[in-house]
């Protein structure tokens, strides 16, 4: 798995980096004063990204003031289910997460790719890669890191870079949350993506009553500890920390058993549950829009009302859509059937096959967002006992 | 790096109608510098653009040793070829590309070629045949065995009417609603593997053509004793970027437009036994 960091990435930000000294990799702010964090992040010149409460739940948004972030605010969510509640309390990060990982800021849902421009004797393209923006995103969470380094498998170290999404990449930095509340949708720690954020981030914070515990990750992270009024983080609150992370792990009631992947996956396609489930799933693509690794896409041609220009650009799609399988005048995958078996069999065992890593981070998005609360976790588990369950008829004509 | 979004101007030199509705386009790249970089191997394809409609992947069916000339044989089938299908010589298209794996040009040399085909779809393999027979003493015989539906689906007549005349090679022809004019074998293509000798252990096959003849075929070949790892198939599956990165053509575990679209058939088999991939 290829772990970058905006360090790795941040080429541009070498100039003006602050002389670090390499004892500055941890220590405790107090939460009182995180707005100096954002303010030294407004003075380097970036856009700061934070999680914010809108319409019952909560999105990315530029923020400037710690008062914009979901203050008291907590999440609890279940298959079909997501809710806020305010606590009154002064936490800041009690909200786990929304609908959106890190994704739309890497893998953007419309990037344009050309400009396309009619001449004389035919037409002219131009790239139109995004200027580099220097956005800071506070909030994100292990398991957002983990869909991160995943797509940065995906779109960066394959035989083609993909350009687009390496100049968002490139402006990104990363403060992560780790995660001392799981929801009831969590599973990263059977992923073995959380709920610490082990790598990928500049910053990681672990919020703890009123003080932040906070760790470098990147040369660019712990150059910004040097203008923070830090005091130095004790072993005791190093390891109550830890105690807390540790203990968020072991709450999580869901869990994702990969031993046998991707082959048990392979050898289930004929297994009678993908009936059961195509009879509940809606192919609403809710689950692949909020995944944080979900990368399909398709590229459509626009051309203005003249004419004379098109904007060639590319946007998410879906395996869950009727087109997605389309081959003249024939569907590959004409059921939900299909559809939902394609999908669960690329996330959990081909992906494997396909970059190294399983597709699927233990965010439980895909459970809290289907509007039928279909829940991976419990179909898996299923569709594996297969070969243990002699009652069961396998009608598969291969193997 | 070179951005594999951008896509490059090409003239349309020639227009060669093949059948209602199918025309053979012949391309050339507008761009000095895209002319002189441009290289491809038989089997691969490229992403054929239209300006102000969209992409489409075409398999370029012309010979790799002259890269001046793009051959792409395009069916009316959807809303991209249909708008192609209107265009003259003079006119402008767009190519991205080449992209993916073609035939095994290399490892089936001095070996003996089968090459099975049927309906359309014959266009990705005529590359690799005409490779072949420009180095004609590099390999084996070839055996050529076509099947279409009716006799009006023949394409390339005129080149099947060449390769018959190759030496050392055979040319055999079949379809399953034949008329009165038809004095080829009537039936499957797969009955063809009958009336032709087969080296199993000296020879290379090169299908191309509807999945269900690969299923039906190739267990008849593997009981000829042909190795399934001496089989290779030209997959098809929607395509929208050629790099692997837009998701639509996954066949099991391979993108099929970075993987294949020529795939050895023993990787796939598996998976082309399975409906709704």
């Amino acid at each position: 798995m290829a772990e970058r960091t905006t360090a790795d990435l941040l080429e541009s930000d070498k100039g003006t980096s602050v002389m670090i000294t390499a004892s500055v990799t941890r220590g405790v702010l107090p939460t009182a004063n995180l707005q100096r964090l954002l303010d030294v992040l407004g003075a380097k010149g970036y856009r700061i990204v934070g999680p914010r409460v809108r319409d019952g739940s909560v999105v990315w948004e530029t923020i400037r003031l710690v008062s914009d972030l979901p203050i008291g605010w907590r999440d609890q969510q279940e298959p079909g289910r997501y809710r806020l509640e305010q606590t009154g309390s002064q936490q800041i990060f009690g909200v786990v997460h929304g609908p959106q990982s890190l994704k739309p800021f890497v893998f953007a849902p419309r990037e344009q790719l050309l400009q396309i421009e009619r001449t004389n004797d035919g037409f002219a393209a131009h790239q139109t890669i995004a200027e580099q923006e220097k956005v800071a995103i506070i909030g994100a969470r292990a398991c957002d890191l983990a869909g991160l380094a995943i797509q940065d498998r995906i779109f960066l170290h394959d035989a083609h870079r993909d350009p687009y999404y390496a100049r968002r990449r490139q402006g990104l930095l990363v403060i992560a949350v780790n995660c001392t509340r799981a929801l009831a949708t969590c599973f990263c720690a059977s992923m073995e993506t959380g709920p610490r954020a082990r790598s990928g981030f500049d910053l990681a914070l672990t919020e703890m009553n009123d003080m932040l515990l906070i760790e470098g990750g990147s040369e660019v992270g712990c150059g910004l500890l040097a203008h923070l009024p830090l005091s130095p983080a004790s072993e005791d609150l190093i390891d109550e920390a830890a105690t807390e992370i540790d203990a968020c792990a072991r709450s999580q009631v869901r869990r994702l058993e990969q031993s046998r992947l991707p082959q048990a996956l392979y050898e289930a396609h004929e297994h009678p549950r993908w009936d059961d489930v195509a009879g509940r799933c809606l192919a609403c693509t809710n689950c692949t829009m909020v995944c944080p690794t979900c990368f399909c896409h398709t590229v459509e041609d626009t051309p203005d009302l003249s004419r004379q220009r098109t904007a060639h650009a590319r946007l998410w799609d879906s395996c869950f859509t009727q087109e997605h399988g389309y081959i003249h005048g024939k569907n590959i995958r004409p059921t939900i059937k299909d559809r939902y078996r394609m999908w669960l069999t690329h996330k959990l065992a081909s992906w494997i096959d396909q970059f190294g890593t399983s597709g699927c981070v233990g965010c439980g998005r895909c459970i809290t967002w289907c509007p039928v609360g279909i829940d991976l976790t419990e179909e898996l588990p299923v569709l594996l006992a297969w070969r243990d369950e002699p009652s069961v008829k396998k009608v598969s004509k291969e193997d | 790096m070179a951005n594999p979004y951008f896509i490059h101007p090409a003239t349309i030199v020639e227009k060669i109608r093949e059948a209602e509705d199918i025309n053979t386009y012949r391309l050339r790249l507008v761009e000095e510098r895209a002319q002189r970089t441009y290289r491809f191997t038989a089997g691969q394809f490229n992403m054929v653009y239209l300006f102000g409609v969209g992409e489409v992947a075409i398999s370029i069916v012309s010979d790799p040793d002259e890269p001046e000339f793009l051959d792409h044989t395009i069916r009316v089938a959807g809303r991209v070829t249909s708008a192609i299908a209107g265009l003259r010589p003079g006119d402008m298209v767009g190519i991205r590309g080449p992209f993916g794996q073609g035939w095994p040009l290399e490892e089936a040399r001095g070996r003996d070629v089968v090459i099975v085909t049927g309906g359309l779809g014959c266009a990705p393999v005529v590359g690799a045949i005409e490779y072949i027979f420009r180095r004609r003493d590099q390999y084996g015989s070839v055996k050529i065995l076509h099947g279409v539906k009716r006799p009006h689906d023949l394409l390339y007549r005129e080149r099947f009417d060449g390769w018959r005349c190759q030496p050392d090679t055979e040319v055999l022809l079949t379809s399953d609603q034949p008329d009165k004019a038809w004095h080829h074998h009537v039936g499957v293509v797969t009955e063809l593997f009958e009336r032709v000798s087969i080296n199993p252990a000296k020879s290379t096959v090169f299908m191309c053509g509807p999945e269900i003849m690969m299923r039906l075929g190739v267990p008849i070949l593997i009981r000829r004793g042909i190795p399934a790892s001496a089989v290779y198939a030209s997959l098809e599956r929607h395509m929208e970027c050629g790099i692997g990165l837009c998701g639509h053509c996954q066949l099991g575990p391979y993108f099929l437009c970075k993987d294949g679209p020529v795939m050895r058939y023993d990787r796939v088999a598996t998976w082309l036994g399975r409906t709704g991939v």
